[in-house]
């Protein structure tokens, strides 16, 4: 009989580091992660199920003690990200059985995150993304789905100098090359 | 870099984030089976090219990801103003000097 095959789940960036004087660049532990569409006047119904009140500003997040975010994206669209990986299943079946009209992804091996942190953290972000990243614009707990280089992301401001840039598996390499190039540049 | 101003984000965007996506309040014909070709011709396929004030979609398709309407000079690439989509179109004047502002006067509903 042959043996049961266990699928392993392998991270795109997984052993990958980089860096340079003032900043680190570093790929997010794996995560779970749920695409989220909800009429905005409903989404006060699904906080019990989420145990967080979804943000209704926009550029705005919530995050608990827990591990489990929820950023704003659009007026009726937020990614939820949760630190335990197998959060995906779970939370789609419960969202879906809430009674309101909602469409939850399961999107935990669709985006990878990649950690930049340090002095030095917001110049590297701008070498590639245009938006205005200083505080007073984007204060800690800000998000945005923006552009880096080329490709499209998902920005999070975690600390005065910390920064996640949620990106989608495929274009990993190119977003963590991108950053690990401009931290060199940062506080040249 | 030219900012826009999304009217769902609140606030101005750099323009690398927003996409064109043609004229805007371009009604769809209630009964489009049964309109003729020349009809559905001028629906379809005919924009005008205007020099100067013109309605347009655009789309924050690297951000909030909505659709909505913008009014804009094509001669000075400046944007007169933003609105969300569905609302009836918003109406300008041109001052003496060249400057374009928003009418306090609103136009008839249009989509």
């Amino acid at each position: 009989m042959a043996d049961i095959a266990h699928a392993h789940r392998s991270e795109p960036l997984s052993g990958r580091v980089a860096g340079a004087a003032g900043v680190t660049v570093t790929p997010a532990p794996a995560a779970g992660r749920v695409a989220l569409r909800v009429n905005p006047s409903e989404a006060g119904q699904l906080s019990s199920i989420l145990g967080l009140a979804l943000p209704l500003s926009p550029k705005t997040s919530v995050t608990t003690e827990t591990g489990r975010m929820a950023l704003w994206l659009g007026p009726d669209e937020w990614l939820l990200i949760d630190a335990s990986v197998d959060a995906g299943p779970h939370l789609t079946s419960a969202l879906c059985e809430a009674g309101v009209l909602v469409s939850a992804v399961d999107v935990s091996h669709r985006n990878t995150a990649i950690l930049v942190e340090g002095a030095g953290a917001q110049a590297t972000l701008e070498s590639g993304c245009p938006q205005n990243l200083s505080l007073t614009a984007f204060p800690v707990g800000a998000c945005s789905r923006t552009v880096l280089g080329k490709i499209e992301v998902v920005i999070l401001r975690t600390g005065a100098e910390a920064f996640r840039v949620e990106c989608w598996r495929s274009f990993s390499d190119y977003a963590f090359t991108f950053l690990a190039d401009a931290a060199g540049d940062a506080l040249a | 870099m030219l900012l826009i101003h999304c009217p769902y984000c609140q606030e101005e965007r750099p323009e690398l984030e927003f996409r064109n996506t043609g004229e805007a309040h371009i009604a769809r014909p209630a009964d489009i089976a049964n309109i003729s070709d020349e009809a559905f011709e001028v629906f379809f396929f005919l924009r005008d090219n205007p020099k100067g004030l013109t309605y347009e979609r655009w789309r924050h398709i690297h951000g909030c990801g909505r659709f909505f309407n913008a009014v804009r000079d094509t001669v000075s690439d400046k944007f007169v103003t933003t609105y969300k989509a569905g609302l009836p179109k918003v109406a300008v004047v041109r001052a003496d000097d060249g400057s374009v502002r928003v009418s306090d006067r609103v136009e008839g509903a249009g989509l």
